[in-house]
């Protein structure tokens, strides 16, 4: 399975199986990135959301609408989900920052086991479009190696025109930077944590329905598939979302992809296991955080 | 009641007395320590009492409760909330069982308990120096242990083939790891195998051991620093202690807390799979300790008893509540607790029987002593 010979075609492959995991590393971290970057909450029920954003997928699907409609179900359902939970529990923990780590697990498991015991055992799979690309004696999903990166870094980009070009991000930095200041100058700050959180779980509904139909089977257990990545992602990227994401993605993926074109999916998640701990040693605020340090120094050396 | 003891008594009493106890752990008056006797007692008795089967599941809830005062030290006594003390639990569990059967004598089975123990415990030691030696935020401690617990989780599950075997022992993968040796005293060949109500007292034994060793600790200078830091890390570390030190001292010996019960949990069943790595079990800690109080050693104890009984009954379903529903409620539980109640239910009902004391006296001293029965 491992072909150590290096050719045209094994250089290409090992590069759509980065753009692969980069993708899927994006995705599975920017909603999470941006409610703790935003809130400084952890949601730990974001394997949750992205779940509810495969069911609400899946069901129309299977219902009989066509895919990208069905789509914008998966989102719309988190995003509606994330307003309730905002409301009625994270609201609450604003500034009980493990708590809310606590609080968001408990919804976890209330939230995976409900769809287990309503939905059943496992929904049926939906098959990936798109088809395959092939070229040697490889072949390679052009919607997860090429689809959906490309999808991963519009994501990005779209967020950072949000956050820097329109009202709605000034006032949403400035709540996050300043909440009695920003409160002070007239902006409805519960309103615009409401809003960040709601973005974060719409974007979770995001990722869940762009892998509803990459995932195989769909199961009430999937959501911890995107667990480990986003959680790793967002320790080594830091609070900065979408710089900490791309270049978390971009460093991440390099060793996941080696890992798992050498020797298996399963080495590179140990390797992405490594590669956190390391940083965490090194980089004690990811890497964002090493990048303001460096940018203080400078500035004080002037 | 009286918080000093009879003049007449031994002045050893008083010594240990005030060695137990401190402003660190909740019950410091007699009346605590005659319930207390009085709760030992009833699980001493209980097996006399009930059929082995009972035992034999009550054991089971015993050697978890070690994972709940692993977690309860860390978290409610030094402000470190791990999501993955079920890691250095299964990494003891697992090594308890690969020495176990490599060494299968009486001898074999003690230097395993020994060896796992050891193993657990300097897995957290490693994981704790790095995270606590970087300086990372408290939200990245809490995660990462998470991310530690679920890719041993991962790397466990796919251990299924002949090739991952040591010695012996077969790993075993997603079915888990069976032929685990039962906890054995003695040297040599054969010793005295503890199973069923031996293994249980064995258990209650080192329970017992174990709290009381940890009231001593917490109320002792360190367990003041423990206690400090979780209060304000920045003016623990002004005051000129070695703040990543601490954090790395108590996170090792509650690794080593979690590591005792994975050896007795891989030797109450002879068996250890993969799912002890898992989300869902990796929560039920968490559960325990927030419903418990996560400053209460004995409410972790108790909440894990209560909770994992519970947990019993609804396996086979409590009417029309199905097995498919103790999650939800487990869950529901949890989030309930953070909600409304968020130091858990001893420290409550500690903070409520205050009251009432206070409330008590202040009525004694403003009403006519008629009125007032006599205590």
């Amino acid at each position: 399975m491992a072909p150590l010979t290096f050719s045209v075609y094994s250089l290409t492959a090992l590069l759509f199986q980065f753009l692969n995991s980069f993708g899927f590393i994006v995705l599975a971290t920017v909603g999470l990135a941006i409610i703790f970057g935003m809130m400084g909450v952890i949601n730990l029920a974001h394997g949750e959301f992205i779940l509810i954003g495969v069911y609400g997928t899946a069901l129309p699907y299977h219902a009989g609408a066509p895919l990208p409609l069905a789509m914008v179900g998966g989102v719309v359902a988190a995003t509606l989900f994330g307003v309730v939970v905002e409301r009625t529990i994270v609201r609450r923990f604003y500034d009980r920052l493990l708590d809310s780590m606590v609080a968001t697990w408990g919804l976890a498991l209330v939230v995976s086991q409900l769809l287990l015991i309503v939905f059943g055992s496992s929904l049926d799979s939906i098959s990936t479009p798109m088809g395959n690309v092939d070229y040697g004696p490889f072949s390679s999903s052009v919607y997860r190696s090429i689809f959906l990166p490309a999808v991963a870094l519009l994501v990005l980009v779209g967020l950072y025109a949000v956050f820097t070009r329109t009202e709605f991000g000034i006032k949403a930095r400035a709540t996050i930077e300043d909440p009695e200041t920003a409160r002070a100058m007239g902006i409805d700050t519960d309103r615009m944590y409401t809003s960040t959180f709601a973005i974060g779980s719409g974007l979770a509904g995001l990722t869940g329905a762009l892998y509803a139909p990459a995932l195989g089977s769909i199961t009430p257990n999937r959501g911890s598939t995107f667990l480990v990545e986003s959680f790793v992602a967002v320790v080594v990227g830091g609070p900065s979302v979408i710089v900490g994401t791309l270049s978390a993605a971009g460093i991440l993926s390099v060793f996941n992809a080696t890992g798992s074109f050498f020797f298996g999916t399963f080495i590179g998640q140990m390797l992405l296991l490594l590669v956190a701990i390391v940083a965490l040693r090194a980089l004690p605020d990811g890497i964002t955080g090493y990048v303001d340090d460096w940018r203080q120094r400078r500035r004080a050396e002037e | 009641m009286t918080d000093r003891l009879d003049a007449g008594t031994v002045s050893v009493v008083g010594r240990l007395r005030s060695r137990l106890e401190g402003p660190n752990t909740i019950g410091n008056s007699t009346t605590f320590w005659v319930g207390f006797a009085v709760a030992v007692a009833a699980l001493a008795a209980y097996p006399l009492a009930t059929d082995p089967y009972t035992v034999i599941q009550s054991s089971r809830y015993l050697a978890l409760s070690f994972l709940a005062l692993s977690l309860c030290f860390i978290w409610g006594y030094a402000g470190v909330l791990s999501f993955g003390q079920v890691a250095f639990f299964g990494v003891a569990a697992y090594a308890f069982g690969v020495i176990g059967i490599n060494l299968s004598s009486a001898t074999g089975v003690v230097v395993a308990t020994v060896g796992a123990v050891i193993a657990g415990t300097l897995s957290a030691a490693l994981l704790g120096y790095f995270m606590f030696y970087g300086g990372v935020r408290d939200t990245y401690v809490t995660i990462m242990t998470l991310v530690v617990a679920l890719v041993l989780n991962t790397f466990m599950a796919q251990t299924a083939g002949s090739e991952w075997a040591v010695g012996e022992a077969q790993l075993g993968g997603f079915n888990g790891m069976t032929g685990v040796p039962s906890l054995t005293l003695g040297l040599g060949e054969s010793g005295l195998v503890l199973e069923g109500t031996g293994f249980y007292y064995a258990l209650l034994f080192t329970l017992l051991a174990t709290y009381l060793g940890l009231r001593v600790l917490l109320n002792s200078s360190f367990g003041m620093t423990m206690v400090a830091v979780r209060e304000d890390e920045a003016r623990t570390a002004t005051f000129g202690y070695n703040v990543p030190f601490v954090k790395l001292v108590v996170f090792t010996i509650g690794g080593a807390l979690a590591a005792v019960g994975g050896v007795f949990y891989a030797s109450w069943g002879n068996y250890i799979d993969p799912s002890v790595f898992g989300i869902a079990f990796a929560a039920l800690p968490v559960v325990w300790v927030s419903v418990g109080g996560r400053e209460s050693l004995l409410g972790a104890i108790g909440a894990t008893l209560a909770i994992e009984r519970m947990r019993t009954g609804l396996s086979s379903g409590i009417g029309p509540i199905g097995s498919e529903w103790a999650l939800v409620i487990v869950g529901g539980l949890l989030l309930g607790v953070i909600l409304y109640l968020p130091a858990g239910a001893v420290p409550t009902l500690d903070g409520l029987a205050d009251e009432l004391r206070a409330r008590r006296t202040e009525r004694s001293q403003s009403t006519t002593a008629a009125e007032e029965s006599p205590e």
